[in-house]
Order: C-alpha cells, then structure tokens, then sequence
C-alpha cells in the first residue's frame, strides 16, 4: 500500500534516501596504527597521525579496503579496482587535519542493491549509489564545563564505510526495512557489529515530499540517527512538516536537520551565511587505491551465506515458513543457532517444527528474560535434545513446554527433568486400557449419556484419564481405545 | 575569469578561518586579483583530453597490515596542547 | 688544525677515519662557528649540547669501526624537520612553542648514520618564499654582500631554505637538510655559491616534515660541493611505510657516481629558458655552461619544453591548494599558539589564531588554495592547474627520451637586496621560473655554483635529470663543478 500524507489540499508521497556510516570492524585505524577499541581512556587510542601533528602522513589499512570490498560484494555491487581518496575540507574541534579522508569522485564500490523485507513474503530492491572509505571524526563533549568543550580523538581516524542509497524508499517503514537489512548484512560478513547505540552505525536521512505524480520536491537531509524507531519518526514529522509549509504556501529549503526525539520535531542545523563548502581535492598524501581480480576473489570466497540466500533456502529446502525464514535470518545468531540445532537433531527431523519452537518458545523465553541468544541457558544441543523427546512421543507437547521451562530456568537436560518429574507419557495400552475399564464402570451415567449422543463427554473422560495417570497418558493413544469402549 | 572584490575576500577569510580586518580586505582583493589575472593565462594552454595530475609517483599505494603498532601515549598526544583537562583537549565552546 | 669548520665533508669523514680528528674537535669548532654566525641570523636554535653528545658517540662508533658516510658530521636542520623535543616551528609563529614527540625520517636517518645535530635553521615560513624574508625569526642574511661604489649592502639568501645555504656558505655547517617545493634548494645555493640537490620526488621519506604543499614537497640537502651533497643525499634518501608516497627503491652509492666521465652524455639545452628580460650575465654563465658541457666530450642537444611559460602559473595554484588544505591543521586546538577572546566561541578561536599566527605571504597564499579550490573555481583554476602539469611532466619525458640530463640557469638573476621584490608578490614568484618546472615533475634536480656576477655574487646552473636518476645528476654536476672550479669564498665580515 502506498503511503501517502494526508495534508488539507491533498495527498504527499514522500522520497526518502539514506547515507548509511558504517564502523568498518577492524584492529587498527584506517590511516593509522592505533587502535580503534570502544571506551578507553580519552585520548588514548590516538597516534600522533591521528592528532594531526605536523609532519604526520597516513598510510592506508589492508583489513578496511578487504571489508569495504566484502561489503560491497554483499549487495552485489560494482567492485571498483581502482578508487582515490580526497581531501573534504572543514574546521571542527574534533577533526585534527582541517579535512576528512574520504572518496569522492572514485569510490572503491560502485552501485548495488539491497532486498528489503516488507512482511507478508513482499520484498523490494532499494537501489545502492555507492560505497566509500572514510574516516571518522573525534568526540566533543560540550556539557563537562562550562566554558570548554572538551576533545576525546579516540575515534578519529577509525574507517567508516558510507553506504549511499539511492532515493528508492518511499515510507518510514521502508527506511527501516532498509537500515534494518543493511545491518543485518554487515553483520553477517562481519564487517561492522551494528552497535547503532554506540554509533557504530548512524544514518543521514534524506527527505523530500510531492504530490502524486509531480516532481520531487526540495530535499532535507536529518543528521546522525542512531536508532531505527528515530528514523522511522523523523521521517514522519519530517515529511509533515514540509507538507505544512508546501500547503502554507512556502517552499523547502534544502538544509541539514536535526532530529529532536524528546520534542519530536526536526531543526535547522546551520545558519545559510555559514554554507559549507568542502572544496573536495586529491589528497596528495595518497596514491590511487588499485588491487586485482585475485583480491576481490579472495574477498567474496570469505564470504559466509548471506541472509537472502539463507532465507531462500530455509524456504525452499526446509519448507520453512516466510515467516519464519525472515525471523531466523534477521540475525546472524539467530540463524547459525536454528542451524546448530537442526544439525543436532540428525537428518530427516522436522525443520519446520524446529523453527516454531526457536521463534516461539524459545525467542519468547529469552525476550521475556531479556537475554541474547548467545547467552541462552538452553544450547542447541539441548533444545534438539528436547524436541526429539517430542517427536518420539516420549512427551506431549504440553509437556514439553513446561519441561523447556525448567530447562530455562534450571539449565537441566531435557531427559533429566522427564526423569526427574517422571513425566515420560504412558503409551502402554496395557496399563491404559485397566485405568479407562475402570473409570467407564465408574461412571455409567456419563456412559449412558454418552451413548444416548452427549459424544462430547469425551473430553470428560480423557480428562479423567489424564488426571489419573498424572498427566502423563499419552492422548493419542487414550483417544484410540477409548472410543471404541465408549461406543461399546 | 572572476574578479574578486571585498565580499569575496571575507568570504575566503571565513572559509579559511583567518580574521581579515575590513580595512585589509580591499587592498587584498587586489593583491589577489593580480596573482589570479597573471594565473589566468592557463587559459591559452589546450587541455583537452588531458588527465589531471594529482601526483608524480608512478607505483601503486601500498598497505599497512591490520595490526596495532601506535597509540597509547596520551602524554605525548596532549604534551604540547595550549589547553588540556582531565585527558581530554579543552577547546572554547561553539557558539551558535 | 685551524679552521675545522672550513673542512668539506668528504676531507673530515676521511681525516676522521683514519684517526686524524675527533668528531668532538670537529663539533667544538663548529659550536663556536654558530656562535659567530649570529649575525647571519641562520640558526634560530642551537643544539650545542646535543651537539656534543652525539659526538662522543660518533668517536666511539668511529673507534669500534662502524664509520658511516656522515658519522661525526656536523649538519644544520631546517626548522621543518620535526627533530625530537627540539624547535619545530617551520618558522611560523602559528607553532609558537612547539617541540615534537618524534623525529622525521629524514633527520633520523642521519643520526643512525652518526651525524651531529648543531641546531635548527632558519627559513621562510612554512617554506613559502623565495628570500626568507617571511620567517616569524627574521630575515637571514647571506653571507656574499652586494659589492658596490658606495660599498657592500645586504643580500636575501634566496628562499626558503635560506638559513640551510646561509650556514653551509657561511662555515657555521658542513650540510644542512633543506626542502625544495618549487625551487627551495636550488634556488637559495644558488645564491650563496653552494651546492644544492633535490632529489626525485619519493626518494626522501616526507615523514616529520612539516608540509607545505605534499605533491610538491621534497628534502634534499645543501653542501659546500657535489660530492658532500651526494655522501649526505645518500644517507637521507631511502623508503619509508611511513609515507606512501616514498618509492620503495634501493639507494644507489651516490658518491661513486662522481666518475668525471661525461663523454657522449648527451646534455638537453631548452630553447624556452632564454626567456626575454633575462639578464646578460645569466646567459653568459649558461652558455659558459654550455661550452664546459662540450669541453668534457657531451653531446649538447637542442630540446624543447613548451609548457615551461605555464609551470610558474600552474605551481602558483597547485601549491596553494595544497596548502590551504595542509594548514588547516594550525587551528589553536592541539598545538601552538592559541588566541582567544573573552567569552567567544571556537569559531573566533580559529580566527584570531590564524590571523596572529599567520604571515602575510602564508595568509596571502591560503587564500588563494582556498579560492581555487572553493565551488565553481575548482575546475576552471586547479583542476586545470593539473592538466597542464600533466602536460608539463610530458614535456621532460618527451625531452629526456632525446638526453640524458638537461642544463639550464638556476634563477633568473643573482641575490639581491631586502626588500627589492617583498612588496611584490609577483615579481617574487618570478624567482621560480627556472626550478618550479622540475618540482611540477617530481624530477631530481641540482645547482651548482658557476661563476660571480659583475657584483661578486655568486650565480649557479642548473642540473636537471629523469626521475630516479640522481646518480648522472650528480656525476654531471661534478664535471661541471671541476669545470667552473669555483673557489671563491665570502669574506667573513660577520666573524
């Protein structure tokens, strides 16, 4: 369904591109050999080059150009084998040099797309522009003094991939399927950990708002998201806000926005006389980046199955459920645990059993819990344990829930805690057959209204069965000799 | 090509963050203009075709591999800042 | 011995051998011939006591056997040389204070040869200037004076190593490390009768050199002949991981380039160097040049360079964008001079800072980087500056496939006084003329001194080589030194 603005004189649609900065995962800087650890002491994870010494030149990392190459293969983009580096000129406190790093005329990666998940089985491709290297800057703390604002560089120099979409979103929900999916990708190939809180991902976001069928209007760009529900937000008041002045008559001014999550309205950053003006050039410090055909194979043969892939298989060969797949493969340890667990429980179980119960009982657990997966008291191992205890009618279902509970809790085996509780389900129809003989002689009034057509009173019985046998009777096998003793 | 006058001189100052007294910014714009004029002359040079040349160097840049071999010398980092508090560099607050 | 100072590198190194001279006696007449080089004002720093120690060092590394080409030698260090908990200020007050945490490539590289630091030279701020007239320390004088009717006057030592030619002409160093942006090295010994080489761009690690403009930017060294220039050139060239853009090639033994055998060299003569309003005297000494060339069994090749009319204009955008860039980093925040006022922001931080810290021909050429670099001039002014030092580099190679090294003046006319071209910043610019089109290439490049002018200044010729060839450089540079045997020497009217 499209979504549309309802404003007083008619319906917006709303055009929405993401400039997506990506904490690339790496030991060391992208020009330099400090270390790019989250939390040290101020000012500490800072070589000389980083602070901007004078004198001081950047030598570039391998493991951030072999990440933004992996990145890039991951959506499918064009591999540039040949990019350069310039010089983005601006004054800031936290940014030592005068000028960021960056690629601007020859990214390392060129266009790509990224399949973005819209429920219901629907997806849609949102176009990527590209992919470059670039430092980021430091941290400025204006709330320690009152007069200072103080300068951690910790930061400085750590390699940010930008992710460049093209304009192909069209509502706050696509924004966030998108963010959603591109970290998920990154994730997976290891290439940024998505830390949004810690900022190890954040979001410029464009907007722009038309009515149907005309030109796009003036775009504005919101600065720094760091969380999926702002984006969705911020786009929304955003786009409001420009139908507001459309309808009132004015026009847009393209200019940087600020999100204010508190107010929920979005704010002007810079005042126009103060216009920025990068005055991009060659950094002479850096020769062109170049690699091989070799390079970008060695790249992609290090690249684990991606979450498509992943979906579509669990799909298709393990008859999964869209659902289900997309769940699975959100996360990347979501995924490898609903794997861990097939792989223990042998070939032939039943994977789609498998997966309700890793999205249901067990995601509800650990939301509950408040616990990761990676944390979870219940291993793969365990879990196969417990379901195959299902699926060789050892337990019932009902069962099984209330054994996963105590697993949970307990981080007992599956078997003990049947053993333990004695909770193993009577199949003998021997011994079941005695307790239902007894229980129709013990009560010839509901047998004859049985028979007279109250057939319901079959619940009736079952539930004597199970009461006598302690819950343990397995119902199946109930329903199977005691109807035909109830029909006499 | 261009002529630079007073409001042109400001807003270079303001780009390059250098404070120019408005006394100084005529009699620099034409100092400026001079030089730009005679730079002009580039104009006369056929550059068609021709690629840029952002450096002499004929090799291929080479790569560092991903190994910690700096930082961890905060003393050093801060040793010659003309303010520093509790490890961190102290700068004027931005006014906006 | 008596006067130590006035030994040439090559004679200490071999009297240090063989045991005939300590690097202390060596470094103690040295110290003293600082001292009196105070008027010349070509040290802004000395490091006696460093000096010192490193002297006693290098005796003992003489007497364990581990001699170098430069062990116990004397040198001076351009102020641009990041040398360790000493002066680095590039000679621009924005630096006020300032002593780094490390040391350039190019300076340690001669400790680990044994070298002995004498202190910190003089220059134009930020190496931009032809006279070193535009050092926050002052102007340095050179040590040859105008000689006229109404007696001798004062004369710029070229820029901007001028405190690097000034110490090595005036005996108060042995060498001096120098860089050459558009003529730097080349330009300033030719004024003062000294030798000067700039090697290709790469061979010298730019690491712990404060930059003026990095495509540009490139060490070399100042000595009192061509084969001191080649012992100290070897000892500062060589890769470095630390800067990528230094070639990751084996240095050659430079001195044993100086074979004196040019026969069938073939020498490159550029018709477009005889510029019109060149003085005389300037194409005397070249076609002087010329004939020694030919003396010494060259070949002389008539070549063309027809961008060279470009090269000044072009350089004269390429640099100051750089540097626009390059100097960004002097904002206040991390370093150097801070100037605040009461109850402003970070934004009048900045501003006061690089107004105060600032000359003017720096602030002059920041404004113009930042011009030609700013939105709708970008492509008219530099992007075109880098098309035709694309055609510019052309021209040497196209030239270089006809000779092998091509000879031409160094600068378009010999020292002058203070002042004659300050308050013209064109008229200076014109200095480069000969040396900017070899800085554009990134070729090696070197002055030797030729000759005196009608007013007993020194004038020097330029050698100019394919990249990576600094070796025929030299070994042409040295016939042409034994050609000219230039043994003039100033009087020593500041002792």
């Amino acid at each position: 369904m499209t979504y549309l603005i309802q404003g007083a004189t008619g319906d917006f649609e709303v055009v929405i591109g993401l400039e997506v900065h990506a904490q690339v995962i790496s030991n060391a800087k992208l020009f330099s050999g400090a270390s790019t650890e989250f939390g040290a002491e101020p000012n500490s994870n800072v070589s000389l080059v980083d602070a901007a010494m004078p004198g001081m030149l950047p030598t570039i990392n391998e493991e951030c150009v072999r990440q933004a190459v992996r990145a890039g293969l991951a959506i499918g983009a064009q591999i540039n084998k040949y990019s350069k580096f310039d010089r983005k000129n601006y004054f800031y406190a936290d940014l030592p040099q005068g000028y960021q790093i960056s690629q601007f005329t020859h990214p390392i990666v060129g266009e790509g797309v990224v399949r973005i998940d819209l429920g219901d089985g629907k997806t849609k491709d949102i176009g990527i522009e590209r992919i470059h290297l670039e430092q980021d800057a430091g941290k400025s703390m204006h709330d320690q003094h009152p007069e200072y604002t103080y300068v951690d560089l910790n930061r400085t120099g750590v390699a940010l991939m930008e992710c460049v979409s093209m304009p192909h979103m069209r509502s706050p929900d696509e924004a966030a399927a998108y963010i959603t999916k591109l970290r998920t990708i990154f994730r997976y190939i290891d290439a940024c950990d998505g830390n949004m809180e810690q900022g190890s991902m954040r979001a410029d976001v464009n907007v722009s708002v038309n009515r149907p069928g005309e030109e796009w209007g003036t775009r504005c760009e919101i600065k720094n998201m760091n969380s999926v529900r702002f984006i969705r937000q911020a786009i929304e008041v955003e786009a409001r806000r420009q139908v507001d002045i459309i309808e009132d008559g004015g026009s847009i001014d393209q200019e940087t926005r600020q999100f204010d999550p508190v107010k929920g309205i979005t704010r002007s950053l810079r005042s126009k006389e103060d216009a920025h003006d990068y005055r991009y050039f060659p950094d002479p410090d850096l020769l062109p980046l170049e690699f091989d055909d070799a390079f970008v194979e060695a790249a992609r043969a290090s690249l684990p199955e991606l979450p498509d892939a992943k979906h579509d298989r669990f799909v298709s060969e393990l008859g999964l459920s869209d659902y289900n797949a997309s769940v699975l493969v959100a996360e990347k340890e979501n995924a490898d645990y609903f794997e861990a667990l097939l792989e223990a429980m042998g070939a032939g179980s039943d994977a789609k059993k498998a997966s309700n119960w890793v999205t249901g009982d067990l995601f509800g657990a650990l939301n509950k819990a408040g616990k990761p997966i990676g944390n979870s008291p219940v291993s793969p191992t365990m879990g196969a344990e417990l379901l195959k205890l299902v699926a060789e009618d050892v337990i019932s279902g009902r069962v099984a829930k209330e054994v996963f509970a105590d697993m949970f809790e307990t981080g007992k085996g599956a078997a003990q805690i049947v053993d333990e509780k004695g909770l193993k389900q009577v199949s003998d129809t021997g011994e079941l057959e005695k307790v239902i003989d007894d229980l129709i002689a013990a009560n010839p009034g509901q047998v004859e209204q049985y028979r007279a057509g109250k057939t319901k009173l079959i619940g009736f019985f079952v539930g004597q069965v199970m009461k006598a046998t302690g819950g343990s009777a397995n119902p199946g096998v109930v329903n199977k000799i005691l109807k035909p003793k109830l029909d006499g | 090509m261009s002529e630079i006058d007073k409001a042109t001189v400001a807003k270079i100052a303001r780009l390059s963050r250098i404070k120019i007294d408005e006394e100084k910014q005529a009699a620099l714009a034409g100092e400026l203009n001079n030089i730009l004029g005679w730079i002009e002359q580039l104009e006369e040079v056929d550059t068609d075709g021709i690629e840029p040349m952002a450096s002499v160097v004929d090799t291929k840049l080479k790569w560092r591999t991903d190994v910690i071999t700096d930082g961890d010398k905060q003393e050093s980092v801060l040793k010659n800042a003309p303010k520093a508090e509790y490890g961190f560099f102290a700068v004027p607050k931005v006014i906006e | 011995m008596t006067d130590l100072n006035k030994l040439k590198i090559a004679e200490a190194r071999d009297l240090l051998g063989k045991g005939e001279l300590s690097s202390v006696e060596l470094t103690e007449a040295h110290i003293s011939a600082v001292e009196a080089s105070k008027p010349l004002n070509a040290y802004i720093e000395s490091t006696s006591e460093i000096a010192r120690t490193q002297a006693k060092s290098a005796d003992a590394q003489i007497k364990a056997g581990n001699q170098k080409g430069m062990t116990g030698i004397p040198v001076g260090i351009k102020d641009l040389f990041a040398t360790k908990g000493v002066h680095t200020q590039a000679c621009s007050k924005i630096l006020d204070g300032f002593k780094p945490e490390y040391e350039s490539t190019v300076t340690q590289n001669l400790w680990d040869d044994g070298a002995v630091m004498l202190g910190k030279l003089n220059m134009d701020e930020f190496a931009m200037g032809s006279s070193n007239e535009t050092s926050f320390y002052g102007n340095v004088l050179n040590p040859w004076r105008l000689k006229t009717a109404a007696g001798e006057k004062d004369t710029v030592p070229g820029g901007s190593s001028g405190g690097s030619v000034s110490a090595v002409a005036g005996f108060a160093a042995m060498g001096a490390t120098a860089s050459d942006t558009g003529g730097s090295i080349r330009q300033p010994a030719a004024f003062t009768g000294t030798f000067g080489i700039k090697p290709t761009y790469g061979r010298c690690s730019r690491f712990g050199m404060v930059a003026f403009a990095s495509s540009l930017d490139q060490a070399g060294v100042i000595t009192r002949d061509v084969r001191d220039g080649a012992i100290m050139l070897e000892s500062i060239s060589g890769f470095d991981p630390k800067d990528s853009t230094s070639a990751k090639l084996d240095v050659p033994n430079f001195e044993a380039a100086l074979t004196g055998d040019i026969k069938g060299l073939k020498v490159g003569i550029p018709a477009e160097y005889r510029l019109e309003g060149t003085p005389q005297e300037i194409l005397d000494i070249w076609d002087k040049g010329i004939q020694w060339m030919k003396e010494a069994g060259a070949e002389i090749v008539e070549i063309s360079l027809p961008h060279t009319k470009y090269a000044l204009p072009t350089y004269y955008i390429v640099a100051p964008a750089e540097a626009s860039s390059n100097l960004a980093r002097y904002d206040g925040v991390r370093y150097g001079l801070r100037e605040t006022v009461d109850g402003d922001g970070l934004i009048p931080m900045y501003e006061e800072t690089r107004a105060a810290g600032f000359g003017e021909e720096v602030q002059r050429r920041i404004m113009i980087g930042t011009y030609v670099l700013s939105a709708g001039y970008y492509d008219a002014y530099y992007l075109k500056a880098q098309r035709v030092r694309q055609l510019i580099s052309r021209d040497f190679k196209e030239a270089f496939e006809k000779c092998d090294v091509i000879l031409t003046p160094t600068a378009p006319s010999a020292a002058f006084e203070f002042g004659a071209k300050s308050d013209d910043p064109l008229a200076m610019y014109l200095n480069d003329v000969f040396t900017v089109p070899a800085s554009l290439a990134g070729i090696p490049g070197s002055s030797v001194p030729a000759g005196l002018d009608k007013d007993g200044l020194p004038l020097g010729l330029q050698i100019l080589g394919k990249a990576w060839d600094e070796e025929t450089v030299l070994k042409v540079s040295h016939v042409l030194e034994m050609a000219a045997a230039f043994t003039h020497q100033p009087s020593e009217w500041w002792r």
